[in-house]
């Protein structure tokens, strides 16, 4: 429609990559720390699996880096920040940016075909929001007693206690005076509260920087679409973000007021999570309490709940993409594909109570969250199904995106079914804290997240710099991915079965578990070669920046509207406004090419 | 300040429209969407404090009614009065915003702001005197019985003297109190501790709001606003309604919980 002035945009360098309001930049921001901080929390995670394979120390190279007072082995303090740190950092530095941070930004603008997000400003200030989170995460790991170790849960008993002097030193009235020296003190890891405080800021920011980018995505799609871009013609990548912007700015904010709450206990010593006497552990003692522990699980997980759909819906949407654009045929089912997303994400704000079932719950409240949990299952499987009559009889180009979206959906029906395990109350009491969560959590958020992850930055790299990613490289990086991953996740399973707690430092030390050692050096192993196995990803997205393959408009013979401007699009990205007259998904047609552009090919007559 | 209100009838065609809008419409429909998408994240963010508040609340009803029972009613049915007179000069501000007179939207949106800071400057001096009974968890918090007994001496002496043991009144954890004594100020603690979260909370969005309406003050001013272009200040008015209405809920929940026992 109207074509106002374009003022001709050369900001400079800082402009234009660092205090950047273009929302692809942003999105490209986005990718490349949550790359660094892949590396990070991929290294803590190898460093978990040292311990557990050989936890009496003796590891040939690593073992010098201990400190002396370690005695040659890891400490105990140190194995519980790694665990803690390693969620931590994938979780909220990884997933949720990578997902919403850097696809959101680049893709949601380009397929709905705006000029850019609603507030640029805002989507700036989303991305610097995570620098100050950045920093403190990262410097959290030197301060004194190192990171937080309470588990990326952070209960209470354990995360909010600040331990005074041992009783018999403190007088009356003393209690109250937290900042002194020995007040950080958390039982987890004597002397690591200070990183719980840093753990805490960090989140805050991190949740700051979420609640920005929910705003600016609800908006942008409501309002921004180009002409004809009715909302059931929105490619599912939008749809699935639109959802998870829903999630995040619901659940959220409710995590946020937890975070606060909690930071309050660490620092002035209020009471909001003390069970009523505070707490004792052997002679040390916090201030008295009269709060409850369980108000910070119901908080917690009223936003964790439905932030593991945030951090699988988007790769959900970028698999439906990826898989029609490869198989070329029409997305089997779309409506009940978005109507399926939506009902994941209702359902998922009333389930949180089943992370819960062995923190002392009601029974007829817990069948209410078993019911609602497994109900999941009917919107879960409706999109399985939907994927695979999607490349029923369809002639699959097997690049090496393509492979990525399908390992997303097998893993998923793993992921997907061992997690009915744990909805169930009677069986979880069983399996509840133990390896099987463990192989649950990594079947979802690495087997498939991260191979979602995998296959949109496949995808879309050529339209984010205008080169193609090395197919063989990204071929053998898949296969070893997928064959390694398997086998360091899948005997996590057994593990469970078994009856080997998750967080335990030295499983050893039990006679009932050491008939599975041999398995857990076995998975070591594994996952150490699954790490390796990451750089060859590292090598080639890097690599391809610079020598990477031209690439055209449209490599890959995609109809939504992102694929019809230039590789790496100007800034305004639509240099003549486009008109969309049909769905995502007309692959198959009769004609010289297979498909059909979501965007009218002629010049519009007039606006519709 | 008056004295630019003439230019305000420009024809402030497309200068107030950011480059990737179409229409200054879709920008007005962008901005008010956007503001309520961020409201409902605030809805949220208190509504987790509510939810503690109910939890315990459920829990403790007769300490929290006690406990509630010492904080000044009057100080505070002032208090509202003054917000919801802020809410309606923010509405005056808006609607004359939106009838393109510049210069009376700016007076509207600063005596908003004097509206809001009265309503801080009472709340300093009724924090100020929880803290001389000793209502404020922390070293200076008393049982909360002699809590009640602190605030008689204070408003009969009405002197700036702190009531203390000497007056016969004891230390939450003083160990002369019984188990349940003890207990019982746990709970009354968190009665208070949610009281100061809240209303602190609910403080910092006001102190948030006098930046944001100053400079929408400023450009009233300055003539940006017309009957084009008026939406900075709708949604910065719903912004101070939306605090105004966290306020209506707060009052009653913390101040007139235990107003049946009486004074």
């Amino acid at each position: 429609m109207s074509l106002h002035q374009e003022t001709p945009h050369s900001p400079g360098f800082i402009r234009k990559y660092i205090f950047s309001e273009d929302h692809k930049t942003i999105g490209i921001q986005f990718l490349f720390s949550g790359m660094i901080f892949f590396g990070i929390g991929g290294l803590l995670a190898m460093l978990v699996r040292l311990q557990l394979a050989w936890p009496e120390g003796n590891i040939p190279w690593l073992g010098q880096w201990y400190p002396k007072s370690w005695g040659g082995r890891m400490s105990p303090d140190f194995y519980n920040m790694l665990f803690t740190m390693h969620a931590t950092v994938m979780i909220f530095f990884v997933i949720i940016p990578w997902l919403t941070g850097a696809f959101g930004n680049f893709l949601i603008p380009l397929m709905i075909g705006a000029r850019d997000m609603a507030f640029p400003k805002l989507n700036m200030l989303s991305y610097w929001a995570m620098i100050p989170a950045f920093v403190i995460i990262v410097a959290s790991f030197f301060v004194e007693g190192g990171g937080a170790s309470s588990g990326w849960t952070s209960y209470p008993t354990l995360a909010d206690a600040s331990l005074q002097k041992p009783a018999s030193a403190a007088k009356p009235g003393e209690a109250y005076s937290v900042l002194k020296d020995d007040a950080y003190n958390s039982p987890a890891a004597p002397g690591a509260g200070m990183g719980q405080i840093f753990w805490l800021t960090s989140l805050l920011l991190v949740g700051l920087s979420s609640m920005m980018g929910s705003v600016n995505y609800i908006t942008t799609i409501l309002n921004m679409r180009a002409p004809g871009m009715s909302l059931l013609r929105m490619p599912l990548t939008v749809w699935s973000l639109f959802i998870t912007a829903i999630l995040q700015a619901l659940a959220l904010p409710v995590l946020t007021v937890a975070l606060i709450l909690q930071l309050l206990d660490k620092l002035i010593a209020t009471t909001f999570f003390l069970p009523p006497g505070g707490i004792s552990f052997g002679n040390w003692h916090t201030v008295p309490g009269g709060g409850m522990p369980l108000l910070w699980q119901h908080l917690f997980w009223f936003y964790s709940h439905p932030a593991v759909y945030i951090m699988i819906l988007p790769a959900m949407g970028i698999v439906s993409d990826v898989i029609t654009a490869f198989a070329r045929k029409p997305l089997f089912g779309y409506k009940p594909m978005v109507y399926s997303l939506a009902a994941i994400a209702a359902l998922g704000f009333v389930v949180w109570g089943h992370h819960m079932f062995q923190s002392g719950m009601d029974p007829r409240l817990g069948t209410g969250f078993m019911l609602a949990t497994i109900l999941i299952a009917v919107p879960s499987a409706i999109k399985t199904f939907n994927w695979l009559a999607t490349l029923w009889e369809s002639r699959i180009r097997y690049t090496a995106a393509m492979l990525n979206a399908l390992a997303f959906v097998s893993m998923f029906v793993i992921g997907g079914l061992s997690g009915i395990f744990m909805a169930a109350t009677p069986v979880d009491a069983y399996f509840h804290d133990t390896y099987f969560i463990v192989a649950h959590i990594h079947y979802v958020l690495f087997m498939s997240s991260i191979f979602g992850v995998f296959a949109g930055v496949l995808f879309w790299f050529p339209k984010m710099f205008g080169r193609t990613m090395h197919e063989g490289l990204a071929k053998v990086h898949f296969a070893l991915t997928f064959l390694f991953g398997n086998l360091t996740f899948f005997p996590m399973h057994i593990l469970g079965i078994g009856g080997h707690p998750r967080r335990y430092y030295d499983p050893t030390i039990y006679q009932y578990l050491e008939h599975l050692q041999p398995l857990n050096q076995f998975m070591t192993i594994c996952a150490l070669v699954l790490g390796a196995a990451q750089i060859l990803f590292l090598v080639n997205f890097l690599g391809s920046l610079v020598f990477g393959k031209k690439a055209g408009i449209n490599p890959w013979e995609s109809n939504t509207l992102e694929w019809t401007v230039p590789s790496p699009p100007p800034h305004g990205n639509f240099p003549e406004p486009p008109t969309v007259e049909r769905g995502p998904y007309e692959y198959a047609v009769e004609g010289p090419a297979d498909f059909l552009p979501q965007a009218k090919e002629k010049p519009p007559e007039a606006g519709a | 300040m008056s004295a630019i209100e003439e230019t305000e009838h420009g024809h402030g065609h497309n200068k107030n429209l950011a480059h990737h809008f179409d229409t200054l419409e879709q920008q007005h429909e962008a901005n008010t969407l956007g503001m309520w998408a961020f409201l409902l994240t605030e809805v949220l963010f208190f509504g987790g404090l509510f939810a503690a508040y109910t939890v315990y609340r459920y829990k403790y009803s007769a300490v929290f009614e006690e406990a509630s029972n010492l904080l000044d009613i009057t100080l505070g049915a002032v208090n509202t009065a003054i917000l919801i007179g802020s809410s309606l000069t923010m509405a005056l501000a808006v609607r004359n915003s939106q009838l393109g007179n510049s210069t009376k939207t700016g007076h509207w949106l600063v005596l908003t702001i004097i509206f809001g800071m009265g309503f801080l400057g009472v709340k300093y001096f009724e924090w100020k005197h929880d803290y001389d009974i000793h209502l404020m968890p922390g070293k200076n918090f008393f049982h909360w019985q002699f809590a009640k007994k602190a605030k008689e001496i204070h408003t009969k002496e009405h002197s700036h003297r702190l009531p203390g043991p000497q007056d016969g009144v004891l230390k939450d954890d003083d160990p002369s109190l019984g188990v349940k004594a003890r207990l019982e100020s746990e709970q009354a603690r968190l009665f208070y501790l949610l009281y100061f979260c809240m209303t602190s909370l609910h403080a910092l969005h006001m102190v948030v709001g006098f930046g944001i309406i100053g400079v929408i003050a400023w450009k009233a001013y300055s003539g940006v606003f017309s009957p084009d272009y008026y939406t900075p200040v709708e949604i910065i008015g719903l912004y101070w309604h939306f605090v105004d209405i966290v306020w209506i809920f707060l009052f009653p929940l913390l101040y007139l919980l235990g107003a049946h026992l009486g004074h």
